[in-house]
């Protein structure tokens, strides 16, 4: 622990949560949950889907001058939403964030290099004891680095350019013991999906989760980022995970170092505990159109399935796409008019996929190979599903509407089971 | 005793996990931003021809966890514009809740009960606190920090930061 923390430490009044840890260093005060706080972010990221907005309030804060952000090496923009399917409106929308990015010597991630959140893990700057911010719900993913993520909006980015700065009030937090380790065919994913289950979409709301628990040693970083990202499923701010050798051996490989660890004190104060053993977790799915609509797989009625989605911040790394080709190659096929389609969810995933002949192997298959981004995720660009068409998806919502048609329905399970299903053209049993 | 109306109107009642994408669709915003052109659509998938319905100052009233999922603004401001005064809700997704305070929407968090539509509601601040009456029935919703309240009494994050040149806490 650093002389910062130590000597806080000293002036408080009680122990504190990693998530009062983390927002008081991006205060440079010592806060505890409720209080409301000045932060400055270390990155602030946006994409093509927040940033015109942003600019808009930005241009109304300097009442209609331009300049550059108030610390351009802070920003980066990510344009992940839309692409050439997108039409031109969403082209003239990137457009603007492309240019003012280039104009002020922002950090610009372009189309077909990959979603946001994934380029901020893979390219350091997601690290410990760092306040990280996105125009984006998902934002929460960065958690897993031991820093906090979360999401804002446009204004808040404005905000940010405008003088680097936004509010934050600081959460509470539930913590979330995680205890054994995985039967084969279960993952993060199901974990996620149990959560939600067993919290429900508004169980966090305004909280922090904090993992921890023997559990989290089984947990590669893949893992941890799919709980992180999906906290904001069940209403939390953030979904906050420790320093370890895991995390550590992590930042070795990507080149990061020189970070602040920062520890939950022993006897900080959680307003709930929630313990998990995920050895005796069955592989889960949540049924349409609510996230925390979560039955076991086994006990979903036999559906069958028209398109496989393995994609997304959630379910388009190269594990997930590793664990659903075992899958799908140890059956030797596709099952009939089903459509798998593959977004891996940044170009540096993708160019690992062509260097181990996953892509071949996928396109082998029949399966359909889509651009690094978040594709058909949010019905911004990619393929639109048709209407009574069903989805499963390795994703992080099935809301109605969300891939762009009221009339589709979505799936969520993990990349092995939406592979699966992609054998059988169906999931769950006969009655 | 000072009594100040901040939003007045007739109630539209929804359920719980009322997310952004039921607002306004992701989709629909890549074409605009314009909150003008996107207001038409607000509802759609739930609830056709809500637009087309509204009549006059609205006030929304919902269950849990109101404005969950993605984070887009728009699904504030495409509100505000359709004539929405103010929304009650028995809680709100934080990223919907903040994006209302920066822009001046109101919102009132506590659990309404029954409701019926068309209730006349008002949102008052009575001796500094929010109040919320609906129809015969006065209730009193979470109170805001002073610093969102200070916020969201500006107008928003515009006028705030344009007032102060930075934040002030
Ligand atoms: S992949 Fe989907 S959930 Fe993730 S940032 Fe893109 S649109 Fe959002």
């Amino acid at each position: 622990m650093n002389d910062e923390f130590r000597h806080e430490e000293n002036d408080m009044p009680r122990p504190r949560t990693m998530a009062e840890k983390l927002l008081s260093r991006a205060a440079n005060r010592p806060l505890v949950a409720g209080e409301v706080a000045v932060c400055k972010p270390d990155y602030a990221m946006g994409t093509d889907g927040s940033i015109p907005m942003a600019l808009d309030y930005l241009g109304e804060m300097l009442e209609g001058h331009e300049r550059g952000p108030f610390a351009p090496d802070r920003v980066v923009f990510a344009l992940d939403h839309y692409d050439s399917t997108s039409g031109a409106g969403a082209l003239l929308l990137q457009a603007r964030a492309r240019d003012y990015a280039q104009a002020h010597a922002i950090t610009l991630f372009d189309v077909g290099d990959g979603i946001g959140h994934q380029l901020m893990m893979e390219r350091g700057h997601a690290a410990p004891g760092r306040l990280l911010v996105g125009a984006d719900s998902h934002a929460t993913s960065y958690g897993a680095f031991n820093c906090f993520g979360t999401g804002i909006g446009s204004s808040d980015l404005a905000g940010i350019l405008f003088c680097g700065a936004l509010w934050l009030e600081v959460p509470s937090s539930i913590r979330i013991v995680l205890d054994g380790q995985f039967a084969p065919g279960v993952g993060a994913k199901d974990v996620a999906l149990y959560l939600a289950r067993t919290l429900d979409a508004g169980g966090a709301t305004y909280k922090a989760l904090e993992f921890t628990g023997p559990g989290l040693a089984n947990l590669d970083m893949d893992d941890r980022i799919v709980l992180a990202n999906m906290s904001v499923e069940l209403g939390a701010k953030a979904g906050l995970f420790p320093h370890d050798a895991v995390l550590a051996q992590h930042l070795d490989e990507i080149g990061v170092d020189g970070v602040t660890a920062v520890t939950a004190d022993p006897d900080a104060p959680y307003v709930h505990t929630l313990t998990v053993d995920i050895g005796r977790l069955r592989p889960q799915i949540a049924l349409p159109h609510r996230v925390d609509n979560v039955i076991d797989l086994a006990d979903a009625p036999r559906t069958r399935v028209d398109v496989v989605y393995l994609g997304t911040c959630t379910g388009g790394r190269l594990r997930d796409y590793a664990e659903a080709l075992e899958i799908l190659t140890a059956a030797g096929r596709i099952a009939r008019d089903v459509q798998v389609i593959v977004t891996p969810a940044s170009r540096s995933i993708r160019e690992a996929m062509e260097r181990t002949g996953m892509i071949e192997q996928f396109r082998g298959l029949g399966a359909q190979l889509e651009s690094p981004g978040c594709g058909a995720c949010c019905g911004t660009c990619g393929p639109i599903p048709a209407a009574n068409q069903k989805i499963i998806s390795s994703a992080n919502r099935n809301f109605r509407g969300r891939m762009g048609n009221a009339d589709a329905e979505i799936y969520l399970a993990s990349p092995v089971s939406c592979a699966r299903a992609a054998v059988e053209g169906a999931f769950g049993q006969e009655a | 005793m000072s009594d100040e109306t901040l939003a007045r109107g007739k109630v539209r009642v929804f359920g719980d996990d009322i997310n952004t994408d039921y607002i306004v669709p992701s989709h629909r915003k890549k074409r605009t931003i314009d909150p003008d052109l996107l207001r038409h659509h607000i509802f759609e998938d739930i609830c056709a021809g809500f637009y087309e319905e509204l009549e006059g100052p609205t006030i929304l009233v919902a269950g849990r966890n109101f404005g969950c999922g993605s984070a887009m603004e728009i699904a504030v401001t495409v509100l505000q514009r359709a004539g929405i005064e103010a929304v009650v809700a028995t809680s709100f997704a934080r990223t919907f809740k903040r994006n209302a305070i920066n822009n001046g929407l109101l919102l009132c968090e506590v659990d309404a009960g029954e409701v019926p539509e068309d209730t006349p509601a008002r949102v008052c601040l009575r001796d500094g606190a929010l109040a919320l009456e609906l129809g015969e029935r006065l209730l009193s919703p979470a109170q805001l920090p002073a610093f969102m309240l200070d916020i969201l009494r500006s107008g928003g994050l515009v006028p705030y930061l344009r007032r102060n040149g930075g934040f002030q806490i």
